[in-house]
């Protein structure tokens, strides 16, 4: 199954043609310009990988990030950076940001992650499903 | 010997690193565009080579989209090219109008960020003085940078100049959060130093909730 994906970018003529080369290998790609729609759309559909922006107006990469992770800490998320200090890695890092990618982006290395995302994601999942089922057997004492 | 940094050096040097900074950021971001243009067209070429028919029309577009992003760029170094020049003349004849336009555009990132627009009124004949280019763009920049706090939720900042005896004046309107505790604690910071090095004079309307700079025709430089 392909990877679902969601770009978040303030620069559309960027998202638009990365979400055009990310589907032609084909992932499952969605995309907003806005970090606070982000946040609603995270709200409807499950996403293997949301690719982030840092820096964003009406609110940053770093809040939006901390705002998702309060949402759904399984989410996995990617930060876009334009200048990738170690200083702002290491802060990425600590709110919860699987990992971080400088642009201009290589698209390989990107998809790369998105693929680790994707199966970090599937742990984490499988992960809850045995708890969830090792509560019930405990429940009923089978 | 010990060398301190004095106000106006470390205001100059801040002000330097901040709009260099912040036009770099465009360019990566416009290089981003590009970079992203450019793998599309290679992507295109390996269908063709599997024997996907041409889109001549989505070659065309993408075309038109690297040559809209070189042009971007070619703009934004322009305007560090200027702005990086302006530091060669302690002392030059100025457009304040012209001025006030060129660190809008030089501040446009920020502007963006803060989600505001930013209007020039430009008088029909220049309002011309003699002043430091450099420590005039960021004294424009500091005072821009108050109002895009103090702006109201329209987010529209206007930006005025003109002429009065002996002396040309930059006017900062619809600052609808402009209160006199806001403006007074603007006025004391260490940056506003370079008032004196220009010789100009801040003041605040907090009834038209405006910031008036006045600046004189020809300063004394120091």
């Amino acid at each position: 199954m392909s990877e679902k994906v969601l770009l978040v970018d303030d620069e559309k003529d960027f998202i638009e043609t990365l979400a055009e080369r990310m589907q032609t290998r084909g992932m499952d790609v969605s995309t907003t310009t806005s970090a606070k729609q982000a946040l609603e759309m995270v709200d409807n559909q499950a996403y293997d990988a949301i690719v982030l922006d840092l820096m964003m107006p009406e609110m940053d990469g770093l809040e939006a990030l901390s705002i998702l992770k309060e949402k759904n800490p399984d989410l996995q998320i990617i930060l876009l950076t334009g200048q990738a200090t170690v200083e702002k890695g290491i802060e990425a890092m600590k709110l919860g940001a699987m990992d971080f990618i400088e642009k201009p982006a290589d698209l390989e290395s990107l998809t790369a992650k998105i693929k680790k995302a994707k199966a970090k994601k599937i742990v984490l999942v499988e992960k809850k499903n045995e708890e969830s089922i090792r509560k019930i057997l405990n429940e009923k004492g089978w | 010997m010990v060398c301190r940094p004095d106000v106006i050096g470390r205001t100059g040097l801040a002000f330097f690193g901040a709009m260099s900074a912040s036009n770099f950021h465009e360019i990566n971001n416009a290089l981003a565009i590009i970079n992203e243009n450019a793998g599309l067209l290679g992507d295109l070429i390996h269908m063709a080579d599997d024997g996907s028919e041409m889109d001549l029309a989505k070659l065309d577009l993408v075309s038109a989209r690297i040559i809209e992003q070189v042009g971007r760029t070619r703009e934004i170094v322009k305007t560090i090219n200027r702005f990086s020049h302006s530091v060669e003349h302690p002392e030059k004849r100025v457009d304040l109008g012209e001025t006030v336009v060129f660190v809008a555009h030089l501040a446009h990132r920020f502007a963006h960020m803060n989600g505001v627009a930013i209007k020039a009124k430009l008088p029909p004949a220049p309002v011309k003085i003699t002043t430091s280019p450099f420590f005039l763009e960021n004294l424009v920049w500091l005072c821009l940078d108050f109002a895009m706090q103090v702006t109201g939720d329209e987010k529209v900042i206007t930006i005025s100049t003109g002429q009065l005896p002996e002396k040309g004046f930059v006017r900062f309107s619809n600052l609808s959060r402009l209160t006199s505790e806001v403006f007074e604690s603007f006025k004391k910071q260490d940056e506003l130093a370079i008032l004196d090095t220009l010789e100009a004079r801040i003041a605040a309307d907090l009834e038209k909730k405006e910031v008036l700079v006045t600046l004189p025709v020809r300063f004394s430089e120091p």
